[in-house]
């Protein structure tokens, strides 16, 4: 690992996203707007907002960080530029860390501007410390840059790499405990959904919204959302083979 | 640095994709210094065997050794430059932005990007994203990233294919100022008129290699007026045995 090549990668990353504000705007303001379409499809239920707004807070950014960092990373591998790259002299490391900075970066603009709309004009009150959802959405926002980078390997064109994200996601959407508490499911599902990262990541939320102050179970929880991510990256630099048939 | 290695020695190398055989027991040895041109037939496997030398194909028997070294070692990783068929850069960054960044990677020296720009004759295009070059401006940019550092070896795959006649001889000329500054060139073509240019010819075909000589060599060995006609000599001699 050498941190000038990692640094050189995130920016030339960054310089990438310049060249494409309707995407870095689509980053940054798709979330924002589906938290307002929650509030507002509640107006008459706002104990609904209160209750589903701290998780969907993580969700969103996590959702629209998997699809962009899967496609980028698509397009590095189908456009040969990978593959000049792994003759050079760069670890495998270094360009998913330059990823990972880029939209990293990313992400906690995005979480930001999520925390600072749900929380500070939206109202959202939860028992918690409420700093703990930007921490949390900013995890979440991380999980799906390193899942995105990690699944990219295994399509080989933008439609598949598009299709893993109902294939991918939204099962761990639907076990995580959003529509129905965890416990309540099917044995089987509730083993699956234990080791689902997205799971952590929803208790974390829930934890902050009922429970007053950072209690152990919630660093635990976050640690485990770090930790998935940290594993995707490793995995996804297990996918990077710089011979090919 | 006087070295009497070859710049690329191949022994035995095969290659067999889908159970099909691309490379079928290939031998050779680029001496340095040269400018070898490697023509054959589409699809006669003239960019596995550059793959094979850069280090990126998974070989299944033989040897490639590179500047004395098993080819990919990491230790090759700045001392190699490819250029791979379609143009590898990214569309959506400046010519500047992408030699920057790929300079950045292999540690060269900061005025490298500059000085290949001039070298490729795109300076005036500097701040263009190469998005919207044409075809043959972005093969250029693609061509100007693999001189960066100066690499004794350069593996360069079609590199004139689509650009006009002007620019195909000042291409040439350039190959042959970096090979007279010591680099080793390896350049694959299917156009049989880029052969009188090279001073080492390999010809190619399905996946074995029918000759390896110097375009003289080869008109005075089969008798032929040019190399496509050498070529087909060679093919027709083949079949005769």
């Amino acid at each position: 690992m050498n941190p000038h090549r990692t640094l050189a990668t995130a920016r030339r990353v960054l310089l990438q996203l310049r060249s494409d504000p309707r995407t870095v705007a689509m980053l940054l303001l798709v979330p924002c707007l589906l938290i307002v379409l929650l509030k507002y499809a509640f107006d008459g239920r706002p104990e609904v907002f209160d209750s589903l707004g701290a998780p969907l807070l993580g969700i969103f950014p996590m959702i629209v960080m998997f699809l962009v960092t899967a496609v980028a990373t698509l397009r590095e591998r189908t456009t040969g530029t990978l593959e000049r790259l792994l003759t050079m002299p760069l670890g495998r490391m270094d360009l998913l860390l330059g990823y990972a900075l880029a939209f990293g970066l990313v992400a906690l603009v995005q979480g930001v501007l999520a925390f600072g709309l749900t929380v500070g004009v939206l109202g959202l009150s939860v028992t918690g410390p409420s700093w703990a959802l930007l921490a949390v959405a900013v995890a979440d926002g991380l999980l799906g840059m390193a899942l995105g980078l990690f699944v990219s390997a295994f399509a080989a064109t933008e439609f598949q790499a598009v299709q893993f994200m109902p294939a991918f996601l939204l099962p761990q959407l639907l076990l995580c405990g959003l529509f129905t508490p965890r416990d309540t499911m099917a044995d089987w599902l509730h083993a699956i959904s234990d080791v689902l990262p997205l799971s952590y990541a929803v208790d974390a939320m829930n934890r902050i919204t009922s429970q007053s102050g950072f209690s152990g179970a919630l660093a635990v929880d976050l640690a485990v959302v770090l930790g998935c991510t940290l594993l995707a990256l490793a995995l996804g630099a297990a996918t990077l083979r710089r011979r090919t048939a | 640095m006087v070295n009497s290695t070859p710049a690329v020695d191949v022994r035995g190398l095969r290659v067999t994709r889908g159970g099909r055989p691309v490379l079928d027991g290939i031998d050779l040895v680029v001496e340095r210094g040269s400018v070898t041109g490697l023509l054959g037939p589409s699809g006669c496997g003239k960019t596995t065997l550059l793959r094979s030398v850069v280090g990126v194909q998974r070989i299944e028997a033989g040897e490639v050794r590179v500047l004395g070294l098993p080819a990919g070692a990491p230790a090759l990783r700045d001392r190699v430059g490819y250029v791979t068929q379609a143009p590898s850069v990214y569309a959506d960054l400046s010519v500047l932005a992408n030699l920057r960044y790929f300079a950045e990677v292999l540690g060269a020296p900061k005025a490298d990007p500059e000085r290949v720009l001039e070298e490729v004759g795109l300076r005036e295009h500097a701040k263009d994203l190469v998005g919207q070059l044409s075809g043959g401006q972005r093969a250029r940019v693609s061509l100007a990233a693999a001189l960066l550092g100066a690499p004794e070896l350069l593996v360069l795959d079609e590199p004139t294919v689509g650009l006009d006649p002007v620019l195909r001889q000042e291409l040439w000329q350039l190959f042959h100022r970096l090979a007279a500054g010591g680099a080793t060139l390896i350049v694959s073509s299917h156009v049989m008129d880029e052969a009188a240019r090279c001073t080492a010819l390999l010809l190619m075909r399905e996946g074995r290699l029918l000759a390896h000589d110097t375009p003289q060599a080869l008109l005075d060995a089969t008798g032929a007026a040019d190399i496509e006609a050498a070529f087909l000599a060679l093919v027709a001699g083949e079949g005769a045995r």
